[in-house]
């Protein structure tokens, strides 16, 4: 499966491209990414959670890169989900800020993993990751993942409507958290 | 804390609900003091807003003290203590949108963008208690809110203005001043405004300030016509007369050169089977929009003038006037409000007594009799133009 989906952040391409390049922020705004662990100069350690599956891990290098412009990777070893992504960061017309370009290919396999990645991303599989880029546009410009009541979990918030009422979250939402 | 919630189409209820709490590093939350009903809130009340769920807390016209504030929020900008207006539409004020003062459309501050763009191409700004396309954030009528981007949109009222002489700042004056700016007014304007409830009767109020000859109030409430007319405008009873004729009469022929539609998606008509096509079709949902007001607007306009539209649209029109609008070289504007540009030059004209906002309150009720209050507003009783509740 092939996902491509584009943005435009108010940043210059150097901000966005060292944001990105620092693979432990991207869990901050990929709602399937649990943890990024760099394990070597071009070497990292990738976590997802449930509902993409749980407990999948897997390695991943950068094989192609430059430093401003674009990064290129893919999972290493026998990952369940074997995967590989590119994203390149173009200068936008405006002189300030940059578009980000995004590829992203899953090989789903079969079995009970590829059955939850197929749930995970449902019939609008290219929604997920618009929304991943709308929350990195929100980090990098805001400083955070904007929350609501009706979504108050910020990358959790997956669901659009219907969604919990706008209305303030009691104590006990607040310390049970979200539901996965 | 207690809030007015939505519980259904045609239903408000005012109910016990958590006390809100800093969610984004620059929330704030405000102990609210005054607020209000807008005549958006019928839509959603009316059920032609989607996205609306039971317990959705409405309002999105509020002001009061600043109790609490997030980590983030710039302490130059905003600290606990400060009386503010907040604007209704939520803005980051960092993203390409907020840079151009386009507020209503930011780009980061609705959390369900995905579904805003699906209806509208592009998304929304978020909205204070106005459905979830807009976010599914929680309202103003309730004893307290949270507010994020605190330190963007909330403007500090630092003079002894009264609550009710600054509350409209958040919504419906920006708005009706919006309305009369997109029309470019040129000293010898006549200005037609669709509607005169509070939006319009702001509408005609700034036509007036920005210099128009003549400003020409259009609805069927003789109590609304009455208000227009005490303040100096032009009254034309829908009911009463046909309005193209007598915009005909008032102008020489030539028709208003500016028009602002204030009425939107839900208008009534002088005509029974025109009123009743669009009826029906909204009923089965297959228009979203009963738009006589925007159709006669743009037939009435001057040949190459201005049809300036703050009414609110969710959707999708029939039988819209292309025709006069290409072939006459109509030019066609609208926006939700972007209130941030407008609050302090409007708080000015208020501190120098050009407008009164107050001119348009005809009852002032408990948080707890909001029900009442959506009821007589909705319905026109009791002669109700604006009501603003008290937490």
């Amino acid at each position: 499966m092939e996902l491509t989906a584009t943005t435009t952040i108010r940043k210059p391409a150097p901000e966005v491209y060292a944001f990105w390049r620092r693979l432990e922020n991207l869990p901050t705004f990929m709602a399937h990414l649990e943890e990024v662990r760099a394990t070597g100069d071009r070497t990292s350690r990738w976590a997802a959670r449930a509902p993409f599956g749980t407990d999948v891990a897997w390695d991943a290098e950068i094989t192609d890169e430059t430093p401003g412009e674009k990064i290129a990777w893919r999972s290493t070893g026998d990952a369940d989900v074997p995967n590989a992504g590119t994203v390149f960061f173009v200068p936008a017309p405006d002189g300030v800020s940059t578009e980000v370009h995004v590829l992203l290919t899953y090989d789903i396999p079969g079995g009970a993993v590829g059955k939850a990645v197929a749930k995970y991303f449902g019939e609008e599989p290219h929604q997920q990751l618009d929304d991943d880029l709308r929350r990195l546009k929100q980090v990098l410009e805001t400083g955070e993942v904007v929350r609501s009541d009706g979504a108050p979990w910020g990358k959790r918030a997956r669901q659009e409507f219907p969604q919990r009422p706008a209305q303030p979250l009691s104590d006990a939402e607040l310390a049970k958290g979200a539901d996965a | 804390m207690r809030a007015n919630t939505w519980a259904g189409r045609n239903s408000v209820e005012v109910r016990d609900v958590p006390d809100p709490k800093i969610l984004n590093s620059r929330d704030a939350i405000l102990r609210i003091t005054s607020t209000a009903i807008c005549g958006s809130d019928l839509h959603l009340v009316d059920g032609y807003v989607p996205t609306m769920q039971d317990g959705d807390i409405m309002g999105h016209e509020f002001m009061g003290e600043v109790i609490e504030v997030g980590p983030g929020v710039d302490s130059g900008r905003l600290r606990v203590g400060d009386r503010v207006v907040v604007p209704f539409p939520i803005a980051c004020g960092a993203c390409a949108a907020c840079a151009n003062d386009l507020y209503s459309c930011c780009e980061n501050s609705n959390p369900n963008a995905g579904i805003a763009e699906k209806m509208f191409g592009h998304p929304v700004a978020g909205i204070f208690g106005y459905s979830h396309l807009t976010g599914g954030f929680a309202g103003g009528q309730a004893q307290y809110a949270r507010v994020p981007f605190a330190d963007v949109g909330p403007l500090k009222i630092e003079s002894d203005l009264t609550d009710e002489q600054v509350l409209f700042l958040s919504d419906i004056l920006p708005t009706g001043y919006m309305g009369a700016e997109m029309c470019d007014i040129q000293p010898s304007d006549v200005v037609a405004v669709w509607g005169a409830g509070p939006v319009g009767q702001f509408a005609m109020d700034s036509a007036r300030v920005l210099g128009a000859a003549k400003v020409i109030a259009i609805d069927k409430e003789p109590y609304r016509l009455q208000m227009a007319e005490q303040a100096g405008h032009t009254p034309v009873n829908f009911d009463e007369v046909d309005v193209r004729s007598r915009l005909l009469e008032l102008t020489g022929g030539r028709g208003p050169d500016k028009c602002i539609d204030a009425v939107g998606m839900e208008a009534t008509h002088g005509s029974a089977h025109i009123s009743a096509y669009d009826r029906v079709k909204q009923a089965v949902r297959s228009e979203t929009e009963r738009p006589h007001a925007l159709r006669q607007a743009i037939l009435s306009c001057r040949s190459g003038g201005v049809v300036s539209v703050i009414g609110v649209y969710g959707g999708l029109m029939d039988k819209f006037p292309a025709g006069a609008w290409m072939n006459r070289s109509l030019t066609l504007r609208t926006g939700q409000c972007h209130v941030h540009r407008y609050m302090k030059p409007l708080l000015q004209r208020i501190e120098r007594g050009e407008i009164d906002p107050t001119r348009i309150i005809t009852h002032t009720l408990p948080l707890d009799e909001a029900p009442h209050g959506f009821d007589i507003f909705k319905n026109k009783q009791d002669n109700c133009e604006k009501v603003v509740l008290k937490p």
